[in-house]
């Protein structure tokens, strides 16, 4: 399997470059690309000399242009795609209809992937972005189980491409308007999810309050780290209880689930992260290396040296597992 | 300026859906409504015998009935529903997913709010492979809808105007979670809470709504304001999504706003005598958080 590693800058991709990434993925420092977080991200240029680098190792590149493009500015979005295959992108990671077409029919030839961010969660929906688009590999939303997984391979004509490690998104990618509920600002129309422009720490009866927008999402007592207000990872009440609600502040790491990954079909494993440091990509893309080389060699995977990465978050297997639903 | 009644998103009781419905299509001045359980397949079953009355009664009183597809598909049995539902042909269905597009292919057929339409270009790629209408995303700003319905003319653009806005859909079922149940063995618990099971900040303040596997707004949607403004960018219908409360009568709101026969804010003012304790929100719409409700 492909070991797919996020490179949030140009350090980074060197770093995934070296610790043994088969490819690496990134997005420019825009709109267009749905980690656009402040002082991450690529100029033209970067990408140009990050492919340039990254060829010389025999590692991939993969741009992702996958927000959805503003009505009435499309052209930004089609400059991006025109952009990272002439950098030299050797596929483009893409979510939204009219896009796709775009690059299908601009650039026939060019490798195109579809974007988490465009819930592809079936065979047919699969099929239609195949037949559509001639798309080569789908990244596959984080609602399966590794069986449905391994069914759906079986099923579709392209390659598949799934999260192992880092974020987890709750609900269904590229579906969701919880964070521009809140700020105003989306995953799917500005890239970006629960933005730290709109999150505000506020101590309150011997409470630090973490909140977004006017929202409170959680409280933390005396000792406590207050987390960051990600929506969906917060505290809420209900007529039932109070806790968390969608899920815990928990993280992914299906390591335990590499060979059932393998025995599904799955071509590429997919680390999250284009928002971490460089240090970290390096950590993770090593520790899933050695765990990739163990998977081949018949070897036992040191899952322990993987979950240290997590700095202490608890972590999950999420959808993977069908009884966390 | 069209009305559209939206699918009920909750898990009614049988007979009230059928009734709800039934009265619709006797009272109410809408001219489309989308039948159809698009949230969670498992409920399906229990209000399939009631659909064929219901669609028959609607259609016989002159309404356009749409059938809509689940939101997300991912069992074999939730994939051959789609398929079943994009070859039945007796009524025109609303796409939630591209699972069902790839059978409505060439057909005509309604694109749902489900489905990312986010521009013109994408907008334009779906109505030349036969969308006949298109009810956008939720979360679009009004220079969005103006821009999109402004390119395809011949093609019924609707935005959602009323009703808790349905905002994230998810693999995993909130209702269950929180009564301790897995999803394959919920007990249906979801059928506690016709109108959402309110979820509040730890301050108290009302947040979000859940809904089984999907979660929606707290507030409720009301376009009565921007409902002229949307006429003229070229918005063909509004779409109300239903409530506990009487939507004959929201229906009524907004056909005399949209006429003339009363103003927005007296419209605004009924509207809150007939669905009372939520708070109504247009954020969305005017491009700021959707909480908000922009004067």
């Amino acid at each position: 399997m492909e070991l797919i590693c996020p490179a949030g800058t140009p350090a980074a991709l060197k770093a995934a470059v070296a610790a043994g990434a088969d490819a690496v993925y990134c997005g420019f420092r825009d709109e267009t690309n749905a980690r656009n977080f402040p002082g991450l991200n690529f100029s033209r240029d970067e990408l140009r000399a990050g492919i340039e680098h990254a060829h010389r190792g025999g590692v991939r590149v993969l741009v992702a242009v996958n927000t959805f493009p503003r009505a009435g500015a499309i052209e930004v979005w089609h400059r991006a795609v025109d952009d990272a295959v002439a950098a030299g992108a050797d596929a483009l990671i893409l979510a939204d209809l009219g896009l796709l077409a775009y690059a299908a029919n601009r650039h026939p030839g060019q490798r195109l992937h579809v974007s988490v961010q465009a819930a592809a969660a079936n065979p047919d929906a699969i099929g239609f972005y195949v037949e559509a688009f001639g798309v080569r590999r789908v990244v596959l939303p984080r609602v399966l189980s590794v069986p449905e997984i391994a069914a759906i391979v079986r099923e579709i004509d392209c390659e598949t491409e799934v999260f192992v490690f880092g974020g987890l998104c709750v609900m269904a990618e590229g579906r969701c308007s919880l964070s521009s509920y809140a700020t105003g600002q989306s995953p799917n129309m500005q890239g970006v999810c629960s933005p730290a422009g709109h999150v505000r720490y506020e101590e309150r009866d011997g409470r630090m309050l973490s909140r977004l927008g006017r929202f409170t999402i959680n409280a933390f007592g005396p000792g406590e780290a207050a987390g960051y207000p990600t929506l969906c990872k917060g505290r809420f009440a209900t007529d039932l209880g109070t806790g968390y609600l969608f899920e815990d502040p928990v993280s992914l790491d299906a390591a335990s689930l590499l060979p059932a990954l393998r025995d599904a079909g799955v071509t590429a494993l997919k680390i999250e992260g284009r928002q971490r440091s460089r240090a970290y990509t390096e950590r993770v893309v090593g520790g899933f290396r050695d765990a990739l080389a163990a998977l081949a060699a018949g070897r036992e995977i040191d899952t322990a040296a993987l979950a240290d990465l997590t700095e202490g978050q608890a972590t999950t297997a999420g959808a993977y597992r069908k009884t966390w639903r | 300026m069209q009305l559209t009644l939206g699918p009920v998103l909750y898990n009614w009781q049988p007979d009230d859906w059928r009734d709800f419905h039934f009265r619709i299509a006797d009272e109410a001045e809408v001219d489309t409504v989308v039948l159809g359980e698009t949230v969670c397949s498992k409920r399906a079953p229990f209000f399939a015998e009631h659909l064929p009355a219901v669609a028959e009664r609607l259609s016989a009183a002159g309404k356009r009935v749409l059938l809509g597809s689940a939101i997300l598909i991912s069992l074999p049995r939730e994939r051959r529903q789609a398929a079943e539902l994009a070859e039945s042909g007796a009524f025109m269905v609303e796409a939630n997913d591209l699972t069902c597009l790839r059978y409505l292919q060439g057909k005509p057929h309604a694109v749902g709010p489900f489905v990312n339409v986010y521009n013109e270009a994408t907008a334009a790629w779906l109505a030349e492979r036969g969308a006949r209408r298109l009810s956008l995303p939720p979360e679009l700003p009004m220079a969005s809808i103006r821009t999109i319905a402004g390119t395809l003319p011949a093609v019924t653009v609707e935005v959602f105007a009323f009703g808790r806005v349905p905002l994230a859909i998810s693999a995993r079922c909130y209702h269950a979670r929180l009564h301790g149940l897995a999803k394959d063995n919920c007990r249906f618990v979801c059928e506690n809470d016709p109108d959402g099971l309110p979820v509040r900040t730890l301050d108290g303040d009302g947040f979000l709504a859940v809904n089984g596997v999907q979660t929606l707004s707290h507030t409720c949607a009301d376009l009565l304001g921007e409902a002229v403004a949307l006429a003229g960018a070229g918005v063909a219908a509004l779409r109300l999504s239903p409530q506990r409360c009487d939507m004959v009568a929201v229906a009524r709101v907004f056909r005399d706003v949209l006429d003339g026969r009363c103003d927005a804010a007296e419209g605004h003012r009924a509207l809150a005598r007939l669905y009372p304790d939520v708070p109504f929100a247009n954020g969305f719409v005017h491009g700021t958080a959707g909480a908000g409700m922009v004067a």
